[in-house]
């Protein structure tokens, strides 16, 4: 019996060396600059950090904190809260012992699907693996201050509800009016863009239900904007909307009805965000992308920010509303990029746009 | 043929008893919380009923005794039905209760934020009540007092009729915390009606350099009467580059101006709107 078991833990001590010693999968795959990016993300989305770390270059010169803060984002923004769900390197370049390969990554977020693509530069190694040389990212940051703000927010006093007397009434709901509508039908549905300002002196929470009526006058769809309208409208602030509704033809819409809703809300004046340098570009395969810039020129961390543009032709409608969510977080006074596609066949069509930015901050409400 | 009527009636009253029978008599005047006494007539036993809003009451009584209706008995004003059932026969009055004194007011203010220099727009309603939520219906003074600070007061006296005074009027010119107060007697009731400025008029911004910014700044905004637009407006700077480039910034009004950080670029033209209202345009580094 006591040789039966010596035998045993034998073959099991072999079997475990074997599998210590043995090549891995990914030192395998890291043989080639595509294969070396394929194991580095499988790893991150294995959420193995410290696994992809090792597939950096020491000559990279980045500690594992600034990797990890660089893939997994940092100060609450979106990248925090998403998930890699896909990564699919492709070689662009290959010279000798280094070679230049294009990620292109696919994040699973709380907002949608978040597509990023990122070009990184290898490196081969003497044992013939390749390394990732992790680009240094210089983060601008403003040097220690205090940034003096003059915090201007509304609250709201509602009629006291033990007290129940009859015809005190609540300060009413902001006046908000649909300033210009359109319909179009793309991508399989029908989509209806507008804008919406807030005519008042207070700020309000607003929506938007769209109905759709056919020509018997039943109903199409029922749908609200969701995210494509920025909720909280300061005073003469001006929003776009876009609701979608999948499965309609334009054709068979004989009546659309919009609905807007507005709730006065306490809010605040504040971020105030700059879209610096907005321009519509090529972009290297051809398709049109707005580009830009945007600055918090306040002193407050914006977590999530959601880019919404609006296209209108040269008689000044709205043909087009366009979103993205910019990935990073909006730090005092320090500019970051955003880019929102463009359609191509509205692209010829734009005559100009407009940028506002959405924004939601975790130590409060958005606004 | 003198004499022979009223011996015919002694007659009539004697055989059929009917002019000893139960009654009961009501006071000329009855009103809301106030005790009320009703005469009885007959003799014997019978109940005494009282029906009328919110209210009913039974009581047996003693015919030819006085019954007393206490003052929290009878607290609702309106019509009743005072029934006496007796054993020698039914008696039933209607009795009419008046409210009391006016106490407490209702009062409706529509709207609660308004434009100024609008006619009409602003709508007070006053629902006159005694201290037991009675309406009172009867004519009363009902005094509106609608005061704007730096717009003085306006002054409406008027007369409530079936316990409503109803009173339509413009706002002022200037804006401000409107203060609607509506009086009966010594009761009054205070609503907040927020005059607000209308559009930005006017609406004008200039332009400096600080550093590698430029710095875009409105004068005061005001409407066309001169009323500063509340803080928290939203004016919006858009400035449009050399090579097609644009940069925009929403800034809401402070201390009533408001003011941007731009990118600074030679030749770029500033310009500024407000809602629907559009400002001037500066252009900058190629000659303002």
């Amino acid at each position: 019996m006591n040789r039966i078991l010596a035998i045993v833990m034998i073959a099991l001590t072999a079997v475990l060396i074997a599998a210590g010693t043995a090549p891995s999968k990914s030192k395998e795959r890291t043989s080639s600059p595509e294969g070396a990016v394929q194991a580095f993300y499988d790893r991150v989305k294995a959420d193995d950090y410290r696994g992809a770390y090792e597939l950096i270059a020491p000559s990279s010169n980045v500690d594992f904190s600034t990797m990890y803060h660089d893939i997994a984002g940092r100060d609450g923004s979106l990248k925090t809260l998403s998930q890699l769900r896909d990564a699919e390197p492709r070689l662009l370049a290959h010279n000798g012992n280094e070679a230049l390969v294009r990620a292109s990554l696919m994040w699973a977020t709380a907002v949608g699907d978040l597509h990023e693509s990122r070009d990184l530069k290898l490196v081969s190694s003497d044992n013939g693996s390749w390394q990732i040389l992790w680009p240094k990212h210089h983060e601008p940051n403003l040097p220690p201050q205090v940034i003096s703000e003059n915090y201007l927010r509304w609250d709201v006093i509602h009629s006291d509800s033990e007290d129940n007397e009859w015809g005190a009434q609540n300060a009413e709901s902001p006046h908000v009016r649909i300033t210009s509508m359109n319909a179009v039908e793309r991508e399989g549905k029908v989509i209806i863009l507008g804008e919406l300002v807030n005519e008042d002196t207070v700020p309000g929470y607003v929506d938007i239900q769209g109905i759709l009526l056919g020509k018997d006058g039943e109903q199409l769809g029922e749908e609200t904007s969701f995210d494509k309208i920025s909720h909280v409208l300061l005073p003469k602030e001006i929003t776009p909307f876009r609701i979608d509704f999948d499965g309609v033809h334009i054709n068979q819409v004989k009546k659309v009805t919009l609905n807007p809703t507005s709730v006065l809300v306490p809010a605040s004046a504040d971020p105030v965000i700059g879209v610096l340098h907005q321009q519509l570009e090529k972009t290297d395969t051809g398709h049109t992308v707005l580009k830009g810039e945007l600055m918090n020129q306040s002193g407050q961390l914006v977590n999530i920010p959601q880019v919404l543009a609006t296209y209108y032709d040269n008689s000044g409608h709205v043909i087009w509303i366009s979103d993205g969510y910019v990935d990073q977080a909006l730090r005092p006074q320090v500019p970051v990029p955003f880019a929102v596609s463009v359609n191509d066949d509205i692209a010829p069509n734009v005559h100009s746009y407009r940028v506002v930015v959405n924004h939601f901050s975790m130590d409060r409400p958005s606004a | 043929m003198k004499l022979r009527l009223p011996i015919l009636g002694i007659l009539t009253c004697l055989a059929g008893t009917s002019c000893f029978a139960a009654d009961l008599r009501l006071p000329g005047k009855a009103v809301a919380g106030q005790p009320l006494t009703i005469q009885t007539s007959g003799s014997g036993d019978a109940t005494l009923y009282v029906a009328g809003p919110g209210t009913a009451i039974k009581r047996d009584i003693k015919l030819g005794e006085p019954v007393e209706i206490k003052a929290d008995e009878l607290r609702n004003s309106g019509y009743f039905t005072v029934a006496l059932k007796a054993s020698d026969g039914n008696s039933s009055k209607e009795l009419y209760v008046a409210p009391a004194a006016a106490e407490k007011i209702n009062f409706l203010a529509r709207p609660s934020r308004v434009r100024i220099g609008e006619p009409k727009v602003i709508a007070g309603t006053a629902f006159v009540f005694d201290q037991y939520d009675n309406l009172v219906v009867q004519p009363t003074p009902v005094t509106f007092d609608l005061s704007v600070p730096s717009a003085g007061s306006k002054v409406d006296r008027l007369t409530s009729k079936d316990g409503v005074a109803y009173l339509q009027t413009g706002s002022s010119s200037k804006a401000g915390t409107g203060q609607f107060v509506v009086t009966v007697g010594n009761t009054s009731v205070r609503r907040v009606v927020e005059e607000t400025a209308s559009e930005p008029c006017n609406l004008r911004l200039k332009v400096h350099k600080e550093k590698d910014s430029l710095i875009a700044e409105t004068d005061p905004v005001r409407d066309c009467s001169g009323n500063p637009l509340p803080d928290g407006t939203v004016v919006t700077f858009t400035s449009s580059e050399p090579g097609k480039g644009r940069s925009t910034v929403d800034a809401p009004i402070r201390k009533g101006i408001a003011r941007a950080v731009l990118p600074a670029v030679p030749g770029e033209t500033v310009s500024v709107a407000s809602g629907v209202v559009l400002g001037n345009e500066v252009r900058w580094g190629g000659g303002l």
